[in-house]
């Protein structure tokens, strides 16, 4: 795949704000713990797919290699000093793209699930300035990585409850495929979720109003090591984070909701 | 049995428990990670105290049989000593954190040092 992104915009063009996706700074946060086998083949595709996107990754206390394989590939590394967790580690990275005055940014977790030739279709609604935030969804598409059927009816179920908070249809909304535009890295930046960064930062992005779009996309199986959360947990993790989001409903705004 | 007074107040605290769980949880006092066994000892302590019938089968179960309120403050108890040893966890944690901070700081100063 040697297709330059920019080619995005020949279908969006008519957008007023949008311009070429070549004059528009833009870059990848990768959050990445102990992703040393998986990292470098990551940052390869990026590179090969848009050489002019920018690449920072997040090291969230990995023991490995992943942040001198992350340095030796070109990227921006940022390691912090002990694991803070999903939504620290991709917090540090929209703050870096914030002060960085990038207009866009697109998260893609390390372990390579998310598949860089995808990123077109991701960043394309941001690009023609018709959504903030936009979701890749693994359930608007068909065939590739599904993950186990527990892991399935606890991502629908948060499906329907964060539907039915939005009133709109969001299909995927733990996918961690995500493209924002200088807005939403603005609030993300600001504040974001530490536990479940993904579910309840939607939710915080719906109560602002920004616009959330969802696409197609189909993920890959990782590659090597295992994914945080097993099989077993994805009961206990789906209760958390209905009472996680439930409480959000309630909680004060860091960032004033404008109305 | 349980006294009816006795089941009103403990009913009435647990609430009043629970609601201020929830405002430190609101406000970003909390974080709901560390909320949560809060809740939970609010929740079961609610459901001892207001059901009456509850707590005397369980007080009878446990063979405490001149006085059942006392299951309320061995539950109680219980919780209290879980929140305890929690907190215990987490400030380990925070101490180890702290050391990893300031060693990287101390670090940091003295590599910006010697390039001035």
């Amino acid at each position: 795949m040697s297709a330059d992104l920019s080619a995005t915009e020949e279908g969006t063009a008519h957008s007023e704000a949008a311009g070429p996706l070549a004059a528009v700074r833009r870059i990848a946060v990768v959050p990445a713990f102990n992703e040393e086998r998986n990292i470098g083949r990551l940052l390869g595709e990026l590179k090969a797919l848009d050489p002019d996107l920018e690449v920072v990754v997040v090291s969230d206390g990995s023991v490995d290699r992943t942040a001198e394989v992350a340095a030796e590939a070109g990227a921006h590394v940022v390691s912090l000093p002990f694991n803070l967790g999903i939504g620290g580690a991709v917090q540090t990275g929209f703050r870096f793209a914030w002060e960085g005055g990038y207009q866009l940014a697109v998260r893609l977790d390390g372990d390579g699930q998310h598949d860089p030739t995808q990123l077109r279709a991701v960043v394309a609604p941001v690009v023609g300035g018709e959504a903030d935030l936009v979701i890749g969804s693994r359930f608007l598409s068909d065939g590739g990585y599904r993950s186990s059927a527990a892991r399935r009816f606890g991502i629908r179920v948060l499906a329907r409850v964060v539907s039915w908070i939005a009133h709109e249809r969001l299909t995927d909304t733990t996918s961690g495929f995500q493209a924002l535009n200088r807005k939403a890295i603005a609030l993300f930046a600001a504040d974001l979720p530490r536990d479940y960064p993904e579910v309840e930062g939607l939710v915080m992005a719906i109560r602002h109003k920004l616009r959330v779009r969802e696409v197609p996309v189909t993920m890959r199986e990782r590659e090597h090591g295992s994914s945080s959360i097993g099989t077993l947990a994805a009961f206990y993790y789906m209760i958390k984070v209905l009472l996680a989001v439930f409480v959000d409903l309630f909680r004060r705004d860091v960032v004033p909701l404008d109305d | 049995m349980t006294p009816l007074r006795i089941s009103i107040v403990a009913t009435i605290v647990s609430i009043v428990l629970l609601l201020v769980v929830f405002e430190l949880i609101r406000s970003r006092r909390l974080r709901e990670r560390y909320a949560l066994l809060w809740l939970a000892t609010g929740l079961v302590l609610v459901a001892l105290s207001a059901w009456r019938g509850g707590l005397n089968t369980i007080a009878r179960w446990l063979g405490v049989r001149s006085y059942p309120p006392a299951v309320l403050f061995a539950v109680g108890l219980l919780f209290v000593i879980l929140v305890l040893l929690h907190y215990s966890t987490v400030i380990s944690r925070l101490a180890d954190q702290n050391t990893i901070l300031a060693q990287r700081l101390a670090l940091l100063e003295s590599r910006v040092a010697e390039r001035d």
